[in-house]
């Protein structure tokens, strides 16, 4: 027995501060994650478990985590999710947007346990749903690429042309235009979150293409290594990847989970959970920008200071005037989009020649 | 000391039957070397990873959910496999049942009889097969390779399935994201047990591997897939016709994997998403031949797979080992069935002394 508990030990200790003994583990809050990616993606999956670390640290000895990685979203994910209840888990993060049917009726099973479901919009009295304004992000890195773009061409590795994405590709291009009103995009579908072969194709078929800036809405940092290679600049997506494209990286959009799962794991504790839907921007902080690095002094001042009025307010990506790509007003000059229509965006603004999808 | 392979004056019946057997025993001898070097105890983990999963009556219902799928396509390909046809698209075809199913449920579901889940079964099996006909019909009239054509129809199906759920068949009040309505539960499966996911649709497997078993066994029709397989020239002077049994032999194997997507549709996942298989029509190329291409082999051979899954799960949650060892130990299973695969055909031979490694080389 004690030597089982030896080697248990051992093996954690590499990845945790914390060796959870049975005795005391009876007492503690157990919190699971899911991940749709490996844990050492990166970029969205890693993300989410560096949250889930800061958690474990800032309530040591209070709360247990653990983790399923690599969780295909379709049938196995509500048994996944399931398993994590039946561990024992009383507050579980599903942390991507295919997971939601499967978060829905497992929440039904468990009324006791608290599910938290990202990017989602279906809730229940057991479970909330928070998400990150990224295209906030996108505004600040288009308007950077507006200025560090020679060709005035723009390369977008795009996931699913889901409205997130949909959304982030408008802001990014809006912001663009601010500083260069004739800048260009193209746009890749890959079909995946985490491809890194197909994403590097993708880049690299963008930069023959004649783009001098790659961004992209996967999860790997492919991407960026092929722009580094390449001699063009890149934005990091979801985590700092700098150190993967040191020459390359301009900025990029860094997702901060970890306020609010400490949030929401005490409020668990507090016993004052209640569900709700959080979508926070880089006001809270929920998103941040990577340092603004290989730019001149002026573009990063334009940078911190975009950043800044975002994040207090007064500046909206999608302020009025906003015309459809056919034309059509859909945001009047003084008005700003509101955020229902950013969830449901189906549709590109004027000047992207692309096909707008769906 | 030398050894040697002979090969053997007959395939040993013995080993054929041993043979996944050991392999499947040197997986689990792998798993806990791999386990005591990761510093878990390997009694424990092994109990988490392939006893947990059988000890509770909700593990044991996501066991079956999780296999049926595997061993209903896996059941189908080996009818293929057995007369030499080469089906590789079985995920394809999987999908094209769903989607024509889903069809059929998303147009008539409000109707709300009960003829709309049988109908939704019959145009998945028939999807499946129409869409794994259409290998089969190239490799017949223009002699087209069917592994290449039958895999290359799994992509198309996946952007069709894309299209679909992304376009014309898009639930409108779903913020625009790529997925139908959610069935209506005249649409859907019944559970067989309430609370869990256990639902009529997983009685098809063994029902699949039965049928199979007095198709190949007990049918001429399954003596001549046999016969055309193993020796094509002694199935044209018997006078089958060979063209008719590969068409056969993939609609059958086509209609199987449509229905167990339809299935999956119209049980666990209750409305068309993009991503509709975790790769169930890949695995199940495994499970066909873990299960020597025998029905009841499958069956056993699919239990295991699925176990495998769902152990890697618990052994996520209950150990934090990575995802990582389960593929590194469904991998291992695949080369310990090959390697030992390899002594149905060949002996080993070993050379105790000096001189006769010496009268070997002269």
């Amino acid at each position: 027995m004690i030597r089982r508990e030896f080697l248990r030990g051992t093996a954690l200790l590499a990845s945790l501060p914390l060796v959870a003994r049975p005795a005391q583990a009876a007492e503690r809050l157990k919190v699971g994650f899911i991940y749709v990616g490996p844990v050492g993606d990166f970029g969205w999956s890693c993300q989410h478990d560096i949250a889930r670390k800061a958690l474990e640290q800032a309530l040591a000895g209070k709360v247990e985590t653990t983790y399923v990685e690599n969780v295909p979203e379709g049938p196995d994910a509500e048994r996944a999710i399931e398993g994590l209840a039946r561990s024992g888990c009383k507050l579980v993060f599903t942390t991507s947007f295919g997971f939601m049917d499967a978060t829905v009726k497992v929440a039904k099973r468990f009324p006791e346990v608290k599910f938290e479901h990202a990017t989602g919009y279906k809730r229940a009295e057991n479970l909330a749903t928070y998400s990150g304004r990224f295209y906030e992000g996108r505004y600040v890195i288009g308007q950077i690429a507006g200025k560090m773009s020679k060709r005035g061409v723009v390369g977008y590795v795009g996931s699913f042309p889901i409205p997130e994405v949909v959304s982030g590709i408008n802001a990014f291009m809006l912001g663009a235009w601010s500083v260069n009103p004739a800048m260009k995009v193209k746009i890749v579908w890959v079909n995946s979150w985490f491809d890194p072969g197909k994403e590097a194709d993708a880049a690299k078929a963008l930069i023959d293409q004649g783009a001098d800036i790659v961004t992209q809405h996967t999860d790997s940092p492919a991407a960026m290594q092929i722009a580094e290679q390449r001699g063009v600049h890149a934005f990091s997506q979801d985590s700092d990847m700098l150190k993967f494209g040191p020459k390359a990286q301009l900025s990029g959009i860094i997702d901060n989970w970890s306020p609010y799962y400490i949030e929401r794991t005490r409020a668990v504790l507090d016993g004052t959970w209640t569900s709700g839907d959080v979508w926070g921007g880089l006001g809270s902080r929920m998103v941040v920008m990577a340092p603004f690095t290989n730019m001149t002094p002026e573009v990063k001042m334009m940078a911190e200071a975009t950043t800044a009025s975002i994040a207090a307010g007064k500046l909206h990506p999608f302020h009025g005037p906003v015309y459809k790509q056919d034309g059509t007003l859909m945001v009047k000059d003084g008005a700003v989009l509101p955020d229902p229509d950013i969830l449901g965006m189906n549709w590109y603004v004027k000047g992207i020649d692309e096909k707008a999808p769906g | 000391m030398l050894i040697e392979l002979e090969r053997r004056s007959a395939p040993s019946r013995i080993m054929m039957l041993a043979s996944p057997a050991i392999a499947v025993a040197l997986t689990v001898v792998t798993a806990a070397l791999l386990l005591a070097a990761i510093g878990v105890d390997p009694v424990h983990g092994l109990g988490v990873y392939f006893i947990a999963p059988l000890s509770t009556g909700w593990s044991l219902q996501e066991l079956a959910v999780k296999a049926s799928p595997l061993v209903l396509i896996a059941v189908g390909l080996a009818i293929c496999f057995r007369a030499n046809s080469w089906n590789i698209g079985a995920e394809g075809q999987y999908l094209a049942g769903a989607m024509l199913g889903g069809w059929f449920a998303l147009a008539y579901q409000t109707a709300g009889a009960w003829w709309v889940l049988p109908g939704m079964l019959l145009l998945g099996a028939l999807g499946g097969m129409l869409y794994a006909l259409i290998p089969a019909a190239l490799r017949v009239f223009f002699g087209a390779n069917e592994i290449l054509t039958s895999l290359m129809l799994v992509y198309v199906a996946q952007f069709g399935l894309d299209y679909l759920v992304r376009g014309p068949w898009r639930d409108p009040h779903g913020f625009n994201f790529p997925q139908t309505v959610a069935f209506e539960p005249a649409a859907t499966m019944p559970l067989l047990l309430a609370g869990g996911r256990l639902h009529w649709g997983v009685l098809l497997a063994p029902l699949a591997v039965a049928v199979a078993i007095v198709f190949l066994g007990a049918t001429l029709r399954g003596f001549e897939l046999r016969v055309v397989g193993m020796a094509p020239r002694a199935g044209r002077f018997a006078g089958f016709d060979v063209r008719r049994d590969i068409l056969l032999a993939f609609a059958v194997s086509g209609a199987l994997a449509g229905l167990a997507g339809i299935i999956e549709v119209a049980g666990p996942i209750g409305q068309l998403l993009p991503t509709l298989s975790p790769g169930y029509g890949f695995a199940a190329i495994i499970v066909a031949f873990l299960g020597r291409l025998n029905p009841i082999g499958i069956l056993l051979a699919g239990l295991i797979l699925a176990l495998s899954y769902l152990g890697g799960e618990q052994a996520q949650i209950a150990l934090r080992v990575p995802l990582d060892l389960t593929i590194v130990l469904q991998g291992a299973l695949l080369f310990y069935v090959l390697a030992c695969d390899t002594f149905i055909l060949y002996r080993l031979h070993l050379f105790g002394g000096r001189r006769k490694a010496v009268q070997r080389a002269a």
